[in-house]
């Protein structure tokens, strides 16, 4: 495509017939509904929760008159909120690497051809494809404590009966989300890199092996380096649903016991939707739509992701 | 005769402890998803046996008979006019966009990158203020609350795929089509739209599947009228005594569709999953 022909249609270099719109507009008319609902579920909710958190509006009380930054001065005096981003960057920061890790050795299992290898990838995708609430509704009934099948088989091993309480014991609630997680996203993570991999020049490989490079330096000067386009969109798609999750910890623990695995998501919907602080909640959605376009920026920055 | 290479080294010894470590894995990611299946087709003795029923007696419906005569199964449908729908209008509203962005570089890159950033929004912090100008509407609990939605949510990722599949388009055939005295937007309908057909269905696959996943935003945005599939799987969970046939039948009836739609679509999986990193 070359870039006169563009820029002479979009100066309307081929007439239009008469009786049309002026080709001018047409543009415009092209984006015109995608830009308004963008701006419905962009815009507006930031600025409606700018507005709100400016006010004091809980469950008791309407009381619309400015209030000053009381509720961004109860942000930073709000422990369990400060807990519930450190759950969230715990979580983003343990199964982040983890499925990463996974679905690397896994693309890298099935990177030579073998018979029946696109059946296999075909049945490792399913658990990527399910909904997330199913995911976690699934591994509760994996995990149930008495007619789970998880405690089955560990009791095989141990040579009695099991009983754990994986959904319920604080020292196994966060080894169950990661499970349930990594079971879930290690395969995006796999046939992603699995495509990236494929296009690997192999000439180069095969250049680097001929020169005596082993195969760790093989793979951190040449594929990584190659891949590495692909792999940072995968990572930042992860990590962005990561900062997010709520569906499954939902399904498997509700945030608890207590709130010990209250994440961001599921903070902000407790004081919204069940507490009913409706400015606090603003002031909440604000600075999570804050922090989260700053990283965004830092990650899309430093990856080399900006073109 | 060549030496034998150490047994471990012989072509024949890898591919088959390949096999074995490929066979291992599918059995890990699928024992789940058989569980999930297997629970919904058992009876109740079967279910709370001890120790667990590995593979029930006999295939038996009852479980979905349930949802069926109590109308929890209607859930499934909601998901799929919310999904459907929705689908639609943002592969033609986020194609026609495609369009403008690529044909007339409208906006220019600021545009691009600005509309690609509202997918890094996350569903939390819209959901809030959403609710509050929804019951202001009167919109809560409404199809075309969701669907406006599931649309607007959509249409970055459907933006940002339609560019990619419209670059590759020539530009001579709509030329010509301009020549030939058709209009612009007959162009888009007869030229464009027909010759990005495997890049709209590649796009629509996901965007389907974005909507008929979504839980939060149904969550807070429906009461009885059009719950989803998803919301309905969790009413079933309790403190204690779980409806365990009911989580398991209603999960498999949501997730039976989704199959089947990327099993027929498996072609375009990995660029749509890679939001076009890797050119399928």
């Amino acid at each position: 495509m070359s870039e006169s022909a563009t820029s002479a249609m979009a100066a309307g270099g081929v007439a239009a017939p008469a009786g049309h719109a002026p080709d001018r507009f047409f543009k415009y008319w092209l984006i015109a509904p995608a830009i308004f609902l963008l701006l419905l579920v962009g815009l507006f909710p930031l600025i409606y929760s700018l507005i709100v958190s400016f006010q004091n509006i809980t469950m008791m009380e309407v009381d619309t008159s400015f209030a000053g930054f009381i509720n961004y001065a109860q942000l930073f005096k709000d422990a369990r909120l400060w807990q519930a981003l450190l759950h969230t960057a715990l979580i983003t920061i343990i199964a982040l690497p983890l499925e990463l890790v996974l679905g690397l050795l896994m693309a890298q299992l099935f990177l030579e051809r073998m018979p029946g290898r696109q059946i296999f990838v075909s049945l490792l995708v399913l658990p990527t494809v399910i909904s997330p609430i199913v995911a976690g509704a699934t591994w509760r009934l994996m995990f149930d404590n008495r007619y789970g099948p998880i405690n089955q088989i560990i009791g095989w091993f141990a040579g009695e009966p099991m009983t754990i309480l994986w959904t319920v014991n604080p020292n196994l609630v966060y080894p169950s989300i990661f499970i349930c997680e990594v079971w879930q996203w290690t395969p995006f993570m796999f046939l992603i890199l699995l495509a990236a991999l494929s296009n690997v020049d192999k000439s180069l490989t095969e250049a680097a092996e001929i020169d005596g490079a082993g195969y760790w330096r093989t793979f951190f000067k040449i594929v990584l380096p190659s891949i590495w386009p692909v792999m940072a969109i995968a990572i930042l798609i992860r990590g962005l649903d990561l900062v997010r999750i709520f569906d499954v910890i939902w399904a498997l623990t509700q945030g608890g016991p207590g709130t010990m695995t209250e994440t961001i998501s599921i903070y902000t919907y407790v004081q919204g939707f069940q507490q009913f602080e409706t400015s606090y909640t603003a002031a909440i959605a604000f600075l999570v739509i804050a922090m989260l376009t700053v990283i965004v920026v830092w990650a899309i920055r430093r990856m080399g992701l900006a073109k | 005769m060549t030496p034998q290479a150490p047994f471990l080294r012989r072509p024949g010894t890898v591919l088959a402890l390949r096999y074995l470590a490929v066979l291992a894995l599918t059995i890990v990611f699928l024992f789940p998803v058989y569980w999930l299946f297997i629970i919904s087709f058992k009876t109740p003795e079967e279910i709370f046996a001890f120790p667990p029923v590995w593979y029930p007696e006999s295939i038996q419906f009852a479980n979905y008979r349930v949802l069926f005569k109590d109308g929890d199964a209607v859930t499934v449908w909601n998901s799929l006019v919310l999904a459907g729908v929705s689908t639609v209008i943002a592969m033609v509203l986020g194609t026609i966009c495609a369009y403008s962005l690529v044909r007339f570089k409208t906006g220019g890159e600021n545009l691009a990158v600005w509309i690609i950033s509202q997918r890094m929004m996350p569903p939390i912090a819209i959901a809030f203020p959403i609710f509050l100008l929804y019951v202001f509407f009167g919109w809560v609990d409404s199809y075309h609350g969701l669907i406006i939605l599931y649309t607007a949510f959509s249409l970055p990722y459907v933006i940002w795929m339609m560019r990619g599949y419209i670059e590759d388009l020539p530009l001579e055939l709509e030329e010509s089509a301009l020549v030939d005295g058709c209009t612009r937007w007959e162009v888009l309908w007869k030229v464009v739209f027909p010759m990005v057909r495997s890049g709209l269905f590649a796009t629509a696959v996901f965007t389907f599947v974005f909507a008929w996943n979504d839980f939060l935003f149904a969550l807070v945005l429906t009461r009885t009228e059009v719950i989803t599939y998803t919301v309905q799987v969790t009413h079933y969970f309790g403190g204690q005594s779980n409806f365990w046939a009911k989580i398991a039948a209603m999960s498999v009836l949501g997730t039976i569709p989704v199959f089947f739609t990327v099993a027929t679509l498996q072609r375009y999986l990995v660029r749509g999953i890679s939001m076009g990193a890797v050119k399928g």
